[in-house]
């Protein structure tokens, strides 16, 4: 079946709201509006307004509603209009979701989904337009996903609401509306499990979120120069599977690392050092990072342009990765 | 008034009274560490209140939190072995005197960010909304909390959906070391700050037990039957300083302050109470002296004979498996 990132989403909390009466959606416009991107559609018309919950632009305080709601065994799914407004929520999300398993030894637990769009789309401007998924993978005792396709959406949105644990789901913007074949009927795909999205042997891309996109279209340009580029989809950020990333490293010997966060203590900081601990030997050339530029984003579109990662940077990085070695 | 039930408030405000003074020992000895916060001149708030409730209702607190924590019936030699860090204590060791928690009594924590966890209460109250339940949700905090962003959050929202909560600010005059007068701009009306959401709220004498418990009691059977929240403001003082690191009495408040205040402690006034309507004799006061005496010397011994955890605990309960 093919459809967009968008609906695969709705599909996923729908079916899940639908099995189990303990989960509701609650945020900015989640109900009457339908999502400020659309995403709970028709949800306020099927479930009503107890369990479609609209509410006031305080993100700290209905954050920290449902982390409380899911310590009295309730389980919410948050929707942030964008991520860029989790940063009112922080407090809620580092120090009371995460912490309180740990703090209560074992006796509390946050069953929680904390999911919206992150990273930038088109001129939006510095406060609206940031990959902060590197603040949230700091934070023990949270786990961090964030899907390119929409059958990944899905799947993995299906498990977030389905982990006893604070989930962070990280959506984008400029993915809604892309579209891509999902699996028939119910599935669910595990927490934590990366997946190789093309095959090849002489170099290694990492990439998610929409960056896969662009590591995919690169792969394609590199594929027409005889580079058959490997490229890996960690999907889920925290629990990383270093193994799969680790696996292909050891088969093409080089590895570039895309994100679209700013470079300076980034994901791919942390990918890259996993590599170098688990497969240096291996390795024919330094590990390069492909990144947002680290700059507040720049309304203006040559120079947003140039603060994110695109094809043409994703090309040069192999190119020189395979000239050098 | 029955002599049975308020002998056991006062004996309730003892434990607390005489946990916390061992508790500061113990602080003296190294063998509590960090951050403590005594609760001591403020037992009548947690114990009335506490006694107003069921116990599948619902407890949340700030980090002066072991008054609570008692009130609610948790096992002295649990708190005590969490204060020393012990692998028996109510959170193994990996909450502290600031974070308690006692799930089988509903005592959902302690927090220590301030403002922090007033969402965290009117959560567990939409919970108990959601599932048609009728429990309600005491949610205390001090009056430094009041100003901050979170609470007022936490306020609007408890409001807007009528959940059941009842906000109760122990108003003990100090925001650490700074006086009410200095940080809330209406210092004298934090109860209008309830009102100024449409919520019901009330002042009470935060040193009188009996005034707690009739407030709470009338605003338990409000809240319980669905009316949406509660404020309470309650006046109390604290006797100690601030945290283990400063003195009662110093650089922001004077001693003949708190000497003053001390005229008002909340067990002396029970005490005055059930002496002077014939319900008590100095000999039941000193045999309560002796059981509490016995019950804190058990919690330290328990504490002091439990082993710290194991550090193949370190990993564990981040994460449900």
């Amino acid at each position: 079946m093919l459809i967009s990132y968008r609906e695969a989403l709705s599909q996923a909390m729908r079916e899940e709201m639908r099995r189990d009466g303990r989960i509701f959606l609650i945020g900015e416009e989640v109900g009457y509006y339908q999502g400020a991107f659309k995403v709970s559609k028709g949800f306020v018309e099927e479930f009503g307004s107890r369990r479609v919950l609209d509410t006031p632009i305080t993100e700290a305080g209905f954050t920290g509603l449902a982390i409380g709601a899911a310590m009295a065994g309730l389980h919410p799914i948050v929707e942030l209009m964008t991520f860029n407004f989790g940063i009112l929520a922080l407090d809620q999300i580092v120090n009371n979701a995460a912490k309180i398993r740990y703090m209560s030894g074992g006796q509390l637990s946050v069953p929680l989904v904390i999911r919206g769009p992150g990273s930038a789309a088109h001129q939006l401007g510095a406060q609206h337009s940031q990959s902060l998924e590197a603040w949230f993978c700091h934070v023990p005792g949270l786990k961090v996903i964030a899907p390119a396709t929409p059958h990944d959406a899905k799947g993995l949105l299906k498990s977030a609401i389905r982990d006893p644990n604070p989930v962070i789901f990280i959506e984008a913007q400029l993915l809604y509306s892309t579209k891509g074949e999902v699996g028939e009927g119910e599935y669910t795909i595990p927490i934590g499990q990366a997946e190789v999205k093309r095959r090849g042997d002489d170099v290694t891309i990492v990439a998610y979120s929409k960056m896969l996109l662009l590591a995919l279209e690169a792969a394609e340009d590199l594929a027409r120069e005889g580079v058959q580029a490997e490229v890996v989809d960690p999907r889920t950020l925290k629990p990383l599977d270093v193994e799969t990333i680790v696996t292909s490293v050891k088969k093409t010997g080089r590895l570039v690392i895309v994100e679209e966060g700013w470079l300076f203590a980034g994901l791919g900081a942390q990918i890259a050092e996993f590599v170098y601990a688990q497969a240096f030997d291996y390795l024919d050339a330094p590990i390069v990072r492909v990144t947002g530029a680290d700059v507040p984003m720049p309304y203006t579109r040559p120079l947003e342009d140039a603060a994110v990662p695109d094809r043409g940077r994703v090309l040069a990085a192999v190119r020189q990765l395979i000239k050098g070695t | 008034m029955d002599r049975d039930d308020l002998l056991s408030l006062y004996h309730q405000m003892l434990l607390i009274r005489r946990f916390e003074e061992k508790s500061a020992e113990m602080y003296a000895l190294a063998k509590i560490a960090g951050f403590l916060h005594l609760y001591i001149g403020e037992e009548a708030v947690a114990v009335g209140a506490i006694a107003s409730i069921r116990p599948d209702d619902y407890v949340i607190s700030a980090y002066r939190d072991h008054g609570h924590c008692l009130a609610r019936g948790s096992d002295p030699g649990k708190v005590m072995a969490e204060l020393f860090g012990k692998a028996t204590g109510l959170c193994k060791g990996k909450g502290g005197s600031m974070h308690l928690v006692d799930a089988q009594r509903n005592f959902m924590g302690g927090y220590a960010i301030v403002g922090g966890h007033l969402p965290l209460a009117v959560g567990l109250a939409f919970a108990v909304q959601y599932q048609k339940r009728d429990q309600v949700v005491l949610c205390f905090f001090g009056e430094g909390a009041v100003p901050s962003g979170q609470a007022h959050e936490a306020f609007n929202l408890a409001a807007l959906w009528k959940l059941p909560v009842i906000f109760i600010c122990e108003n003990n005059r100090y925001a650490m070391g700074t006086p009410i007068k200095r940080e809330i701009a209406l210092y004298a009306d934090v109860v209008e700050t309830g009102r100024s959401y449409g919520i019901p709220a009330e002042r009470v004498d935060g040193m009188d037990v009996l005034a707690v418990r009739t407030l709470m009691r009338a605003a338990v059977d409000k809240v319980r039957s669905a009316q949406g929240p509660y404020f309470v403001e309650a006046m109390t003082y604290r006797f100690m300083g601030h945290s283990m690191a400063d003195p009662a009495h110093g650089h922001y408040r004077t001693k003949e302050e708190v000497e003053e205040e001390r005229k008002r402690d909340p067990l002396m006034l029970l005490r005055q109470t059930i002496l002077s309507a014939g319900l008590g004799k100095e000999a039941d006061f000193k045999n309560l002296e002796r059981e509490i005496g016995g019950i804190v010397a058990e919690a330290v011994k328990f504490a002091e004979e439990s082993l710290f955890p194991d550090p193949s605990a370190l990993y564990e309960d981040v994460y449900v498996e």
